[in-house]
């Protein structure tokens, strides 16, 4: 069950930020590494370019289609990778999966503000589909 | 409130016990109904007594339970039969819903009948159900699918079906009423020009099944299919009606008990119909089920809930469609059950996840329709869908619920 402060809680005013004004969506010049999520139960997409340099993200481009959450979620993650290596990154991939399965409360990050999704079960997918754009590029 | 040929509307909203319940602290709203229609205490006492009181296999003991069982089971074959006004009980086939009927048809009657250059004619509204199944068959014969284009209302392009019939269409394949935009097709006027170049239709009733009485006679369809679930009853069970003839030629779907006459490992005679197209033990309790929502459609009348639905539909289009930054996809001159919408600049999961706070129940997505959400160059629509049990109060709930969304993502 939910009550208006879950609805606040989930929605907060930089979420919805980033859903009008996401960062690097902007094309960059040479990208080393492409990926992409789609979730075929409601068209959700999130596209990812990277430019790994010394093991390290230099610049990345991130675009996508979908609800507020999904397009979020990947602005705000673009922005905390930026300038991390692919170690740290799978270490934040694990802390934002367990952020969003409510066992832990929070990874003292920017991307605490998502935790409200976790109130909404359907809707962690939305949030998670950056993640599996990132994992996809970095895989490739 | 109580409508123009006695249709009381409180007293019908009283036999769903699912209506009394409060999701996030306010009154359930269901307008999903689209998706799946909720059941009426009746239905569900149906399914409840029947394994209370009858729980057996049917068509093989010499028990008593085993005989009320298969009376059961025979009586709402031939409560169906009424329903769609066919000519014969055997002509109607217990599957497990729409999709399952339409599989059937395309793996068999297709698999049969449809060859190299042949193609199959489907619209541009279908559900991904009366597609897939098809693409199918098409991929594996090396014939081709053929997609009757519509209009920017969501209305089939006539001229454009005249023009893809010809001696190489095997089977015209058509939703009756849209699940993404509630658009009623004029299939009664596409199955006699199929039929006129020797094709064989199929309607896809799914949707139309509870909200108008369905003549299988009067359209001459060869081939309908519709589920229990969306008639107010249970899931699990559906039907495809098939003309005795095609039935009796086609070969069986699947191959096991009850759908034989006798069994040796050189030789296997199948059963009559409709046995041939049942094998296994069937969903006994869906047909108890479904035999009582055949029951109360038919005590309710399907007229009666077409009358009160347009009603809703009429008041939904002012209501909804009067909003700012709200707009009606698919305004199709005959519709009916469903209100399908966008909200500018909120997607519909956001809407969807908003008006589910206030206890409002919609569906959010593509609808299993992604070639309709292409045709309009949107992913997703939110759709309000209407059954018998709705009212003008929950249109206006609905109304301040959409309110909300504006104020969350202003």
């Amino acid at each position: 069950m939910t009550d208006p402060a879950d609805l606040d809680a989930l929605y907060r005013e930089i979420v919805l930020d980033h859903h009008r004004n996401p960062r690097n969506s902007d094309a960059i010049d040479a990208p080393t590494h492409e990926g992409e999520a789609i979730n075929p139960f409601c068209g959700d997409e999130v596209h990812i370019k990277i430019q790994l340099q010394d093991g390290g993200i230099k610049e990345l481009s991130i675009t996508g289609v979908g609800c507020s959450i999904s397009q979020a979620s990947a602005s705000l993650m673009g922005e905390e990778i930026k300038g991390k290596t692919a170690e740290q990154i799978t270490g934040l991939a694990e802390q934002f999966n367990a952020l969003m399965s409510g066992s832990a409360d929070s990874m003292q990050s920017d991307l605490d503000v998502l935790k409200g999704v976790k109130r909404y079960p359907v809707r962690i997918k939305c949030a998670l589909l950056a993640w599996s754009a990132l994992d996809d590029a970095l895989s490739s | 409130m109580s409508g123009p040929h006695g249709f009381d509307i409180d007293a019908i909203r009283k036999q769903f016990p699912i209506l009394d319940v409060e999701v996030n602290g306010h009154p359930l709203v269901y307008l999903d109904t689209a998706a799946t229609s909720q059941k009426p205490q009746v239905v569900i006492d149906a399914i409840s007594d029947y394994y209370s009181r009858s729980n057996s296999n049917v068509h093989r003991g010499v028990h008593t339970l085993s005989q009320q069982a298969t009376d059961i089971y025979e009586e709402t074959r031939e409560k169906t039969r009424a329903l769609i006004n066919a000519a014969d009980a055997r002509e109607i086939i217990y599957v497990r819903g729409t999709t399952e009927a339409i599989n059937l048809v395309a793996s068999t009657y297709g698999r049969q009948n449809v060859g190299e250059g042949d193609e199959v004619i489907v619209t541009a509204m279908e559900h991904h159900s009366n597609i897939v199944p098809w693409q199918i068959l098409c991929g594996e014969k090396g014939a081709d699918l053929k997609v009757v284009p519509m209009d920017e209302n969501g209305d089939l392009i006539m001229e454009e079906f005249d023009r893809l019939l010809s001696d190489r269409t095997k089977i015209v394949a058509v939703v009756h009423l849209s699940n993404a935009l509630g658009t009623i097709n004029p299939v009664k006027e596409m199955f006699q020009k199929a039929h006129a170049v020797g094709a064989v239709t199929l309607l896809d009733g799914a949707q139309s099944a509870p909200h108008m009485a369905i003549d299988v006679r009067d359209l001459d369809c060869d081939f309908l299919a519709f589920s229990g679930h969306k008639i107010y009853g249970p899931t699990g069970i559906g039907i495809l009606y098939g003309k005795y003839d095609l039935l009796s030629q086609m070969p069986p779907y699947q191959g096991g008990g009850e759908m034989i006459a006798s069994v040796t490992f050189e030789k296997t005679i199948y059963a009559e119909l409709p046995a041939k197209f049942e094998a296994g033990t069937p969903h006994i309790a869906g047909t108890a089920g479904l035999g009582a929502a055949i029951d109360f459609v038919n005590q309710v009348g399907l007229d009666n809930v077409a009358a009160h639905e347009k009603s809703l539909l009429e008041y939904g289009t002012e209501r909804i469609g009067s909003i700012n930054g709200v707009n009606l996809i698919g305004t199709a001159k005959h519709r009916s059950g469903v209100l399908s919408f966008v909200v500018e600049g909120v997607h519909p999961h956001d809407v969807g996840t908003v008006l589910d706070s206030q206890g409002i129940a919609i569906r959010a997505g593509h609808h299993c329709a992604q070639p309709v959400m292409a045709h309009f160059g949107i992913p997703a629509t939110v759709r309000a869908s209407f059954g018998m049990y709705n009212t003008t109060d929950e249109i206006d709930r609905l109304y301040e619920g959409v309110q909300q969304v504006f104020e969350v993502f202003g």
